[in-house]
């Protein structure tokens, strides 16, 4: 906290923002993490209509091609244009991500929230699902899930969704369990809100910036696992491309030495990740400045 | 002690029905035509309702749950299409290998993930806590099949120090005789160390990958857990009484650090038992996760099915061992309980 804004008393989004800074200034690497943030977003968002080639042209005149000034990342076993693949997958993995988390934010969430509110059988109920959904392996638990429902995306994306669920379960849990009786709280109460009234409208901004802290950490596991389905074969099919996949397919070429087909799209997805994983511990700082490491 | 250990067996009941209804759900409810699942690509439709019919999937949902839960109960997990075998049979035959490369990958990542933690604690802000923190953040960041695929490449193309990435013994040698089947532990028994030194020419790269993902989260919380003990009144006291220290790190504070490190180490098993599955499509090592991956290939859903259920009741079974070792190595819990 800096000295100057404890006098004046400036309005709180000013001290949200110095406190930013001060945050930056004391870690680089977060500035670092939103700058490669920033990166992914505009290679999701623009990327199919600036990269080089065509994603899904082969040209097998061109092909297992090393990194060259033609074909920065080099060329695949069938000439397609490395570079432009793994900037063309982004975008498919971020909203496998973004997607998957979002559905988990609002679903998980409400559950949690309800839980620590409400205590009860409410809680009972949603208690035993996550321990239910923790009993298993996660990432084994996807694997059953998307072989069970079908080999799509979109349930890749509720797959991902579901293993995260006792993990926001906790957090809302537990946050709106301390407000229960807060004196906000009561006050609602006593003006004649109704319960899903306070619920909604008392309790979930508060406890909405741990959350997003929660999203922001869950963000590169999500992605993690997502690619790790798709290494293995669910999900996302070739031609399609995608970091998971572009490695499986680069995976029988490492041995004899073709190691850029696997190299570019998995130092990517494990830039993304390590992104996520920083701006977390950002955003931690950001707003728990007590678990600061 | 018996009597808590019966106690702590109770726990895991509850956890254990949940994952039979999970796994029921998975292949009884959810969209997705088990029948067809069952009958392979191929079947014509009177095949599949034969099939149908001779599962019980004709059946109201709870006769189904009770004849599901009856061939668990006989160990019938169904056959697998592609090796005609049952699928417990398959899979029985196959843990000894996921089992070996899980462990050891364990073994490897404690060994250096719980030193490394210690020295970052008792020396905070030199160069080893730096490199542990960078472990930790880097360990959960890493992708575990690109880690496995990198290392293949520095050190079996470039390097030439390991074999090739295709399974558990090359095919010059003969598996050793099966007492525990593990390959490292029963050759030596044997005496045979031409097949040890094969063996762990080929595990140790697919365990040093696993290790490595390992690292993080075993690394942090010791650096956590040690700091905290560090901190306390009685290495306070310990100190000011001039014990020696190394007594006072490895002797009193490693001991009471070690309990949150030991419960971490379910959460541990829950990556490893995922990341041992995508480990083992990178080595063609032949354990149960490339199992479930050939048989999810080619729409084989008993395999699959056996393998979701095999790995939940294992890690199960495994949170519960913790469970009993934690009361081991804490002497108060077992008072108190």
């Amino acid at each position: 906290m800096s000295l100057a804004t404890a006098t004046d008393a400036p309005p709180a989004r000013d001290n949200l923002f110095s406190h930013a800074r001060h945050i930056m200034a004391e870690n680089p690497v977060t500035g670092i993490a939103f700058g490669l943030f920033a990166l992914l977003v505009v290679a999701a968002l623009i990327g199919p209509y600036v990269v080089p080639y065509d994603p899904l042209a082969s040209d097998t005149a061109a092909a297992l091609q090393p990194p060259s000034a033609t074909h920065w990342f080099g060329t695949d076993q069938l000439g397609r244009d490395i570079f432009s693949r793994v900037v063309v997958a982004s975008r498919l993995d971020m909203t496998i991500a973004v997607a998957s988390v979002a559905l988990v934010f609002v679903v998980g969430g409400f559950a949690g929230l309800a839980a620590g509110y409400f205590g009860g059988w409410t809680d009972q109920i949603v208690g035993r699902v996550s321990d239910t959904i923790m009993a298993f392996p996660l990432f084994v638990l996807a694997m059953g899930i998307v072989a069970a429902m079908g080999n799509t995306v979109t349930n890749i994306i509720i797959a991902t969704a579901i293993i995260n669920f006792p993990l926001y379960v906790r957090v809302a849990r537990a946050e709106a369990n301390i407000r229960r009786e807060a004196g906000f709280v009561q006050a609602a109460r006593l003006t004649g809100n109704s319960e899903l009234r306070i619920l909604l409208g008392q309790i979930a901004p508060n406890i909405l910036p741990i959350m997003m802290v929660q999203v922001s950490l869950t963000m590169g596991y999500a992605i993690l696992n997502a690619a790790g389905l798709s290494f293995i074969g669910l999900g996302v099919r070739p031609p399609t491309p995608e970091w998971g996949i572009m490695v499986a397919e680069g995976a029988s070429f490492i041995i004899s030495g073709e190691w850029w087909i696997a190299f570019f799209p998995g130092v990517t997805l494990m830039l993304a990740v390590f992104c996520f994983n920083l701006l977390g511990d950002g955003l931690r700082d950001l707003v728990d400045p007590q678990r600061r490491t | 002690m018996l009597a808590q250990i019966a106690r702590r067996l109770a726990t895991a009941i509850p956890s254990i029905i949940g994952v039979i209804i999970v796994t029921f759900l998975l292949t009884r409810v959810l969209p997705g035509d088990t029948a067809a699942y069952f009958a392979g690509p191929a079947a014509t439709p009177q095949a599949i309702e034969e099939i149908r019919a001779k599962l019980g999937l004709d059946k109201p949902l709870p006769v189904q749950f009770v004849a599901y839960v009856k061939d668990l109960a006989t160990g019938n997990l169904g056959n697998s299409l592609t090796t005609g075998q049952p699928v417990l049979d398959d899979l029985r035959a196959r843990l000894p290998a996921s089992a070996e490369l899980t462990l050891l990958g364990l073994l490897l990542s404690i060994l250096i993930a719980v030193p490394l933690g210690i020295l970052a604690a008792v020396r905070q802000g030199s160069w080893i806590d730096h490199l542990c923190r960078i472990v930790a953040t880097a360990g959960v960041s890493l992708p575990v099949f690109f880690t496995g695929l990198l290392l293949v490449y520095v050190f079996y193309f470039r390097l030439g120090w390991a074999p090739a990435p295709l399974g558990r013994l090359d095919f010059f040698y003969s598996a050793p005789p099966d007492i525990t089947g593990f390959y490292l532990i029963d050759s030596l028994a044997t005496g045979d160390f031409e097949t040890f030194r094969a063996a762990f020419s080929q595990i140790w790269l697919p365990a040093v990958t696993l290790a490595i993902f390992s690292l993080a989260p075993i690394a942090r919380m010791t650096r956590a857990s040690m700091l905290a003990v560090l901190a306390s009144d009685f290495v306070r006291t310990a100190r000011a009484s001039g014990l020696k220290p190394s007594k006072i790190v490895l002797g009193y504070a490693f001991r009471n650090a070690l309990l949150p490190v030991i419960t971490t180490l379910g959460m541990v098993f829950s990556f490893l038992l995922g990341a041992n599955v995508l480990v083992e499509k990178v080595f063609a090592w032949p354990g149960i996760g490339s199992y479930a991956i050939e048989a999810l290939i080619t729409s084989d859903y008993a395999p699959v099915q056996g393998f979701v259920l095999a790995m939940a009741i294992l890690y199960v079974l495994l949170n519960l061992a913790i469970d009993i070792l934690y009361g081991l190595v804490d002497p108060r819990v077992r008072i108190e309980a």
